[in-house]
C-alpha cells in the first residue's frame, strides 16, 4: 500500500471535479472493496475523495411512480426500505443475499455497482492478469476458474462481476444517473454501465474518469411476481456461483411478460432478453421454463473449472421462473 | 440403553463439586470486553514494525534483490535479506533423527538465496510504522532464476516413497494375516478411492510475535500452543541456550495445530530486534499464512473391505498417498486409527508420500483421523449398502473384543453404546436405506452416521500450586488455553481438590517461566496438565496436613485420624475440622507450595497394557436442493464417550467446534494449489470457505458416562479433536442417502452432485 492524500468532498460537483483533476484520484465510499484492493497494492490511488458524507442517502419516489436511490444509500438501508420490500422484493432479496451484515452496513449503492471482480489471480500481484496489468496475460483462462464467466467473456479475461444487487437492478431496468466533472448529468441504462472485457478488461464501465454516480432510478415495478435466487457454496457470506432474478407476469396460465437477469455468469449482470421474448404467450409449463433456460444460456462457453455453471444456471433459471410463476 | 451423564451418577472424587460443572469460561469476560491481550496487541516503548516479503516463485534462486529504494523510504530502519541476515544453522535434513526434534529444530529464515516454496520469506522490512514497512516492502525489486518445480500431486503419485515413520513416530505400515487372499475370497467387497484436498487451519488470530531483548535475554510475546517447542525452536535457530528465551502467550485466538512450532514471524522478529536493539513486532498476513503456517496435505486413500454375507469383515486395507514437502517430511498418520477401529483377521495399513516443492504440512485438527475417517467411514457406509445392512449394525458386528492390532484390552470402549444412544435420540429408524427417495418440497433429505475414534495421549507435564494465608490458591503451568477452556477446567480441578470455591483459585498459564507442560495439541492438554495439577494439589494437601498435625499453633495439632478431607473451605481430620484459611494463617503465614507431575503416556505401563481411545458416534441430516444441488445441514448429533468430563459446557463447545469442522471438510474446505506455479490460489477467507453460522443448523452433543481409570488419576481422556473425527463422514453419508450420488472427492461441492442429479418435474 502506498501513501495517499485524502479529502472529504463538500458537494457532488466538487467531488467529481476533484477526482477529474488528477488521473490517480479515486472516489471512496464505504471502502469495503477499494480499501482491500489498496492494501494488496492492486489499486494504487495517490488521492482519495471521500464521498460517503455527501447528502446522497435518500430514497425518494419519482414522478413516474418509481424510486430514486441516492448513491450513498447503504445496502442494509436499501434492503430494509418498506417501498423496496413491498414493490421491489427481488432487490431486497438480492441485497440480503450479499456479503455480510457488517459489510452491508458500510457498502453504498454506487460502490456495490462498481465493485471489482473477485478473480483470485486479479487479487495476487504475482500472477499475470490483463485486468490488473493490460497485456500480462490471463492466469485464470487455464487456471482455477471455477468462479468465472460462461457468457460474454474473451480470451483476454473471463472474470465475473460479483454483485447481487446489480442483478436485481438489471431485471428492474434501473437507470444510473451520473454527474460529470463539469456538472453535466447523464442517464445510463444499467445494461450499458458495465463493459464486456473484449480486448480491454481493465476498462470495466462506460464512466469517464471523475464521472460520479449520483443516484439509481428504478422505474415503477413491472407487473408480475419477483424472485431472486442466489446459488452459492455455503449458506451465507459467499459470492454467487450463479444467481437469477426473474419476474413473471401471468394472464391465466399463460405468460404475459417475463424478465430474466443472471449473475455470476459474466462481467456484467446478464439480461436474457431472447429467453424473455420466447416466454411471452407461452403456457406456464415445465417445457416453457426449460426452453427459456436453454435460450438464456445460448452461446455459453465453459473454461474447465466452471463448466458446471452452464447446467447450474439453466436449472436455476428454470426453477426461478417456475417460482415466479407460482408453479414451484 | 446407555446411561448418560447426570449430576447424581457422575463419577468423581470424594470431594465432588467443581469438576464437571458447566461453568462459564473464566477468561470469557476478558475476551468479550477486549481486555485479553493477544500477541500483536502487546506494545512496548520504542517498538518497530516488520513486514515480510515473500517469494514470487516456488523453486529457484534469487538472482538479484534490489533493496535500495526500500531502504530510502522514510521511517525504514532495516531491510533484511539473505545478504545481511545474521548467520543461522542450515535447515538440515528433511527428517529429524528423532521424533521430538521436529518440534525443536532450527528453522532459519532469510539464510539462503534459494527459494524452496512459493511465498517463502525473502526479505524483512522493519520501520517506525507498519504502513511504512509495508510500503517499502512493495519497493523491493527481485529477479529470480526460476526452476521447474513439482506441484501436481495427482500426476506424481507414481513417485511415492515409504517414509520411515509417520507423525508421532507411528509405524508407516502394519500388516496382519494375509489380506490379499482374504479379500480375493470375500463374497462382498468394497474397493474404492477417495481424495481429500489441501486444507488450511485458519485460526482467527494470525501468527504474530513481539520480540524484545534485554541484554542477552530474549522475551517473545507470541501466539503459541506449546511454549517449550517455541522456546527450543528459537534457541536452536539463534544459537542461544533455551534458558535465555522467554515465551509469553497467555491468550491464543485459535491454533488448530498450526501454532505448535515456530514460524518466520517469530524468528525474524527475534533477529531484527537483536539487530536494531529495539523491540520488533511482526504478524503474518492472512494470505501469508497459507504458505507459511502449515496445511493439511492433499491425499488419495484407497480403502478395501472384504466381508462375508453377514457383514463380518475378513479383511481391511487402508492405503494412503499424501503430498509432502521436498525439504521437510511430514506424514499424517491417516490410516493409524484403522488399526484399532474394527475387527478383522487380515489387515493392511500403509502410508506413502509424494514430494512436492511446497512448504511442510503441519498437525491440523485431528491429524490422521480427520481425513482418514472421512474416507474410511464412507467406505463402511458403502459396504453397509452393498450388504443391505444398517450401517450401525455393520459396525456393531465388527466390534472387536480387544485392540485388533496390538492385542491388548481397551481401557474403555463405548462405541456401540454411543451408536445405540445416538440412533435412539436422532430417530435413525426414520432413515430410508434406499437413497434419493425422501423429498420434502424441492429438497431431498438424507441421514448419515459415522463412528468416531481418537487416541488418548498424555504428555509429560508439571504444575506448581501455592496457597496463601487468606486461603487463595494460585497455580502455574506453561500450559496454554487456545480458546478451549483450559483456564476454566484447571481452576475447577484445583478448586475441587482443595475444597475451595472457584473464586479462590487463580490459574496462570502461557509463560515459559512456569513449570513445563506439553501445551495444547493432540487433545492431550486437559488430561496432561489437569493430571499434573491434580497431583500438585494432592501434594499440597499432604504438606498442609503434615504441618497441621505437627504444628503447635494448629487447631488440628495432634489429630491422628487417617481420614482427612478438604471440602467447603474446611479441613477435616477425623472428627475435628478447621477453616483452611485460618489454619494456613496459623501454621504457615507464608503459605505452602507444592509441585505435581505426570509422565508422558507412551512411557507408562498402563499405556502399554491398554489400548486407550475416546469414542463417539456422529449423526447428520442434510437437505439437498433438487434444482441446484446446494447441500445444507438440517441437524447433527454427536454422542461421545471420552472418560470423565471436566466441564460439561466447555466439553460440549469443543465437540460443537469439531462438528463444524466436520461440515467444513465434508462440504467446503479446500485450498487449490496451482500446478503451474505452486501457489495456493484461494488464499484468503473470502475464497477459502469455512462453515459460517448459516451452515451449522441444529447441533446436539451428548456425553455418555465414563471414567477411564487406566488413562490418568482424573479418569479424563482427550476430547478436543474427537468432535471432528467421523463428523464429515456422517455428513457425506447423509448426502449420499439424500441423493444416491456418492462423491469421493472432497469437499462435496454442489457441482460434483449436480451432474448426477436428474431434473425434478415442476
Ligand atoms: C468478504 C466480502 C464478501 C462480499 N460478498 C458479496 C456478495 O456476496 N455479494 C455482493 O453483491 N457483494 C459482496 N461483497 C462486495 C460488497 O457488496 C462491496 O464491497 C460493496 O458493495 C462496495 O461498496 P462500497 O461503498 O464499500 O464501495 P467502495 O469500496 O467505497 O468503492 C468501490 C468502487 O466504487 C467507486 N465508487 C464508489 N462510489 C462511487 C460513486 N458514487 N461514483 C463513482 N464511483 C464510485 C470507488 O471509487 C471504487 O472504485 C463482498 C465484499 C466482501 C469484502
Ligand atoms: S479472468 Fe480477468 S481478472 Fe482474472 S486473471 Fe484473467 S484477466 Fe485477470
Amino acid at each position: 500500500m502506498q501513501s495517499f492524500t485524502y479529502e472529504r468532498a463538500e458537494s457532488t460537483e466538487q467531488a467529481a471535479a476533484a477526482v477529474a483533476a488528477r488521473p490517480d484520484a479515486r472516489f471512496i465510499s464505504g471502502g469495503t472493496n477499494l480499501l482491500d484492493l489498496m492494501k494488496l497494492g492492486i489499486e494504487r490511488p495517490a488521492h482519495l475523495v471521500d464521498i460517503s458524507r455527501l447528502p446522497l442517502d435518500r430514497i425518494e419516489e419519482t414522478d413516474e411512480g418509481g424510486l430514486r436511490i441516492g448513491a450513498q444509500v447503504r445496502n442494509s438501508d436499501l434492503a430494509a426500505d418498506p417501498q423496496v420490500r413491498l414493490r421491489y422484493p427481488m432487490l431486497a432479496q438480492a441485497l440480503l443475499a450479499g456479503a455480510s451484515g457488517q459489510i452491508r452496513n458500510k457498502a453504498s449503492t454506487a460502490g456495490n455497482l462498481l465493485q471489482r471482480t473477485r478473480c483470485p489471480y486479479f487479487y495476487d500481484r504475482n500472477m499475470p492478469c490483463n485486468k490488473r496489468e493490460q497485456g500480462s496475460g490471463c492466469a485464470a483462462l487455464q487456471g482455477f476458474n471455477r468462479m468465472h464467466a460462461v457468457l460474454g467473456a474473451s480470451k483476454a479475461c473471463i472474470a465475473v462481476h460479483p454483485s447481487d444487487m446489480a442483478v436485481a437492478m438489471s431485471g428492474l431496468d434501473a437507470r444510473i444517473e451520473t454527474i460529470s466533472p463539469r456538472g453535466e448529468t447523464r442517464t445510463i441504462p444499467i445494461g450499458d454501465l458495465h463493459r464486456l472485457p473484449e480486448a480491454m478488461p481493465d476498462v470495466e464501465t462506460v464512466l469517464a474518469h471523475g464521472e460520479m454516480i449520483a443516484s439509481v432510478t428504478l422505474p415503477p415495478p413491472p407487473p408480475g411476481r419477483q424472485v431472486y435466487r442466489k446459488v452459492r457454496d455455503r449458506a451465507s457470506y459467499a459470492f454467487a456461483l450463479v444467481s437469477v432474478a426473474a419476474i413473471v407476469e401471468k394472464s391465466g396460465d399463460r405468460i404475459r411478460s417475463a424478465r430474466i437477469a443472471m449473475g455470476g455468469v459474466a462481467a456484467k449482470p446478464w439480461r436474457a432478453t431472447a429467453a424473455e421474448h420466447a416466454l411471452v404467450g407461452a403456457a406456464t409449463s415445465d417445457t416453457a421454463f426449460t426452453d427459456a433456460a436453454e435460450a438464456a444460456l445460448a452461446g455459453a462457453v465453459g473454461h474447465g473449472g466452471n463448466d458446471f455453471k452452464i447446467p447450474l444456471a439453466k436449472r436455476t433459471v428454470r426453477y426461478t421462473l417456475a417460482t415466479a410463476a407460482e408453479r414451484a | 440403553m446407555a446411561k448418560t451423564m447426570t449430576s447424581e451418577n457422575r463419577p468423581s472424587g470424594p470431594h465432588s463439586g467443581a469438576i464437571g460443572r458447566p461453568i462459564d469460561r473464566i477468561d470469557g469476560p476478558l475476551k468479550v470486553t477486549g481486555r485479553a491481550t493477544y500477541a500483536y496487541e502487546n506494545a512496548l516503548e520504542d517498538m518497530a514494525y516488520g513486514c515480510i516479503l515473500g517469494a514470487a516463485i516456488a523453486k529457484g534462486r534469487i538472482a538479484e534483490i534490489d533493496t535500495a529504494e526500500a531502504e530510502r523510504t522514510p521511517g525504514v530502519l532495516l531491510v533484511m535479506t539473505h545478504r545481511n541476515a545474521p548467520a543461522q544453522p542450515d535447515f538440515g535434513p528433511a527428517v529429524t533423527p528423532t521424533v521430538p526434534e521436529v518440534f525443536t529444530r532450527a528453522r532459519p529464515a532469510l539464510n539462503s538465496r534459494w527459494v524452496r516454496y512459493y511465498d517463502e520469506p525473502i526479505a524483512l522490512v522493519v520501520a517506525e510504522t507498519f504502513e511504512a514497512a509495508r510500503a517499502a516492502a512493495g519497493l523491493i525489486r527481485v529477479r529470480y532464476d526460476a526452476e521447474p518445480g513439482r506441484y501436481d500431486f495427482r500426476m506424481r503419485v507414481a513417485e511415492a516413497y515409504a517414509p520411515k515413520r509417520t507423525n508421532a513416530g507411528l509405524e508407516t505400515d502394519s500388516v496382519i494375516g494375509d489380506f490379499e487372499s482374504a479379500f480375493a475370497a470375500a463374497p462382498v467387497k468394497i474397493d474404492t478411492a477417495y481424495r481429500t484436498p489441501f486444507e488450511h487451519h485458519n485460526p482467527m488470530e494470525p501468527h504474530a510475535t513481539l520480540a524484545a531483548w534485554s541484554g542477552n535475554e530474549l522475551t517473545i510475546h507470541t501466539s503459541a500452543q506449546t511454549l517449550v517447542n517455541f522456546r527450543a525452536g528459537v534457541a536452536s535457530t539463534l544459537g542461544i541456550p533455551p534458558e535465555r528465551v522467554r515465551i509469553v502467550s497467555p491468550f491464543i485466538g485459535g491454533g488448530f495445530g498450526c501454532k505448535l512450532i515456530v514460524h518466520a514471524d517469530t524468528i525474524l522478529a527475534a533477529l531484527a530486534a537483536q539487530a536494531l536493539q529495539r523491540p520488533v513486532k511482526i504478524a503474518l498476513t492472512r494470505q501469508q499464512m497459507f504458505a507459511n503456517a502449515g496445511h493439511r496435505a492433499e491425499m488419495i486413500q484407497q480403502v478395501r473391505l472384504g466381508a462375508d454375507n453377514d457383514g463380518r469383515l475378513a479383511g481391511i486395507s487402508h492405503d494412503v498417498w499424501s503430498a509432502t514437502s521436498s525439504f521437510e517430511e511430514y506424514c499424517e498418520q491417516t490410516a493409524a486409527f484403522t488399526r484399532s477401529l474394527y475387527a478383522a483377521p487380515n489387515r493392511i495399513t500403509r502410508h506413502r508420500l509424494v514430494p512436492l516443492d511446497i512448504n511442510r504440512g503441519e498437525w491440523m485438527r485431528s491429524p490422521g483421523e480427520a481425513p482418514g475417517m472421512l474416507a474410511f467411514e464412507c467406505a463402511m457406509d458403502e459396504l453397509a449398502e452393498r450388504l443391505s445392512l444398517d450401517p450401525i449394525e455393520l459396525r456393531t458386528r465388527n466390534e472387536p473384543a480387544q485392540d485388533p492390532e496390538r492385542g491388548v484390552p481397551f481401557s474403555t470402549r463405548n462405541l456401540v453404546a454411543c451408536m445405540e444412544e445416538g440412533a435412539r435420540r436422532f430417530g435413525w429408524q426414520r432413515r430410508d436405506p434406499t437413497p434419493g427417495r425422501t423429498r420434502e418440497g424441492r429438497k431431498l433429505i438424507g441421514y448419515g452416521m459415522a463412528a468416531a475414534i481418537r487416541p488418548n495421549y498424555i504428555g509429560a507435564a508439571t504444575a506448581r500450586v501455592a496457597i496463601d494465608r487468606n486461603g487463595q490458591v494460585t497455580a502455574w503451568l506453561d500450559m496454554t488455553d487456545i480458546g478451549t477452556g483450559t483456564y476454566t477446567i484447571l481452576t475447577q480441578i484445583a478448586a475441587e481438590s482443595l475444597g475451595l470455591p472457584i473464586a479462590s483459585v487463580k490459574v496462570k498459564l502461557g509463560d515459559s517461566r512456569f513449570p513445563r507442560t506439553a501445551g495444547s495439541g493432540g487433545s492431550w492438554g486437559a488430561a496432561s496438565a489437569g493430571s499434573a495439577l491434580y497431583n500438585a494439589c494432592n501434594a499440597l494437601k499432604q504438606r498442609i496436613l503434615e504441618a497441621a498435625r505437627s504444628s503447635e499453633a494448629s487447631p488440628l495439632h495432634g489429630a491422628n485420624a487417617t481420614e482427612a478431607s478438604f471440602a467447603d473451605g474446611e479441613v477435616r481430620v477425623g472428627q475435628r475440622s478447621a477453616s483452611l484459611a485460618d489454619l494456613i494463617a496459623e501454621i504457615a503465614p507464608d503459605g505452602f507450595e507444592a509441585e505435581g507431575s505426570v509422565a508422558a503416556g507412551a512411557t507408562t505401563e498402563s499405556y502399554k497394557a491398554y489400548s486407550q481411545h475416546s469414542y463417539g458416534a456422529h449423526f447428520a441430516e442434510v437437505e439437498v436442493d433438487c434444482d441446484t444441488s446446494e447441500i445444507r445441514m438440517r441437524r447433527m448429533l454427536a454422542v461421545m464417550a471420552a472418560g470423565r468430563i471436566l466441564n460439561a459446557k466447555t466439553a460440549r463447545s469443543q465437540i460443537l467446534g469439531g462438528m463444524a469442522w466436520g461440515i467444513g471438510a465434508a462440504l467446503m474446505e479446500e485450498t487449490v494449489l496451482d500446478p503451474r506455479s505452486g501457489h495456493f490460489v484461494n488464499h484468503d477467507l473470502a475464497e477459502y470457505h469455512v462453515p459460517v453460522n448459516g451452515d451449522i443448523a441444529e447441533m446436539e452433543v451428548v456425553f455418555l458416562e465414563e471414567h477411564d481409570d487406566k488413562a490418568n488419576p482424573l479418569g479424563a481422556k482427550g476430547l478436543g479433536e474427537l468432535g471432528v473425527c467421523g463428523a464429515g463422514a456422517a455428513v457425506a453419508n447423509a448426502v449420499y442417502n439424500a441423493t444416491g450420488v456418492r462423491v469421493r472427492e472432497f469437499p462435496i461441492t454442489l457441482d460434483k452432485v449436480l451432474a448426477a442429479l436428474p431434473l425434478t418435474a415442476i
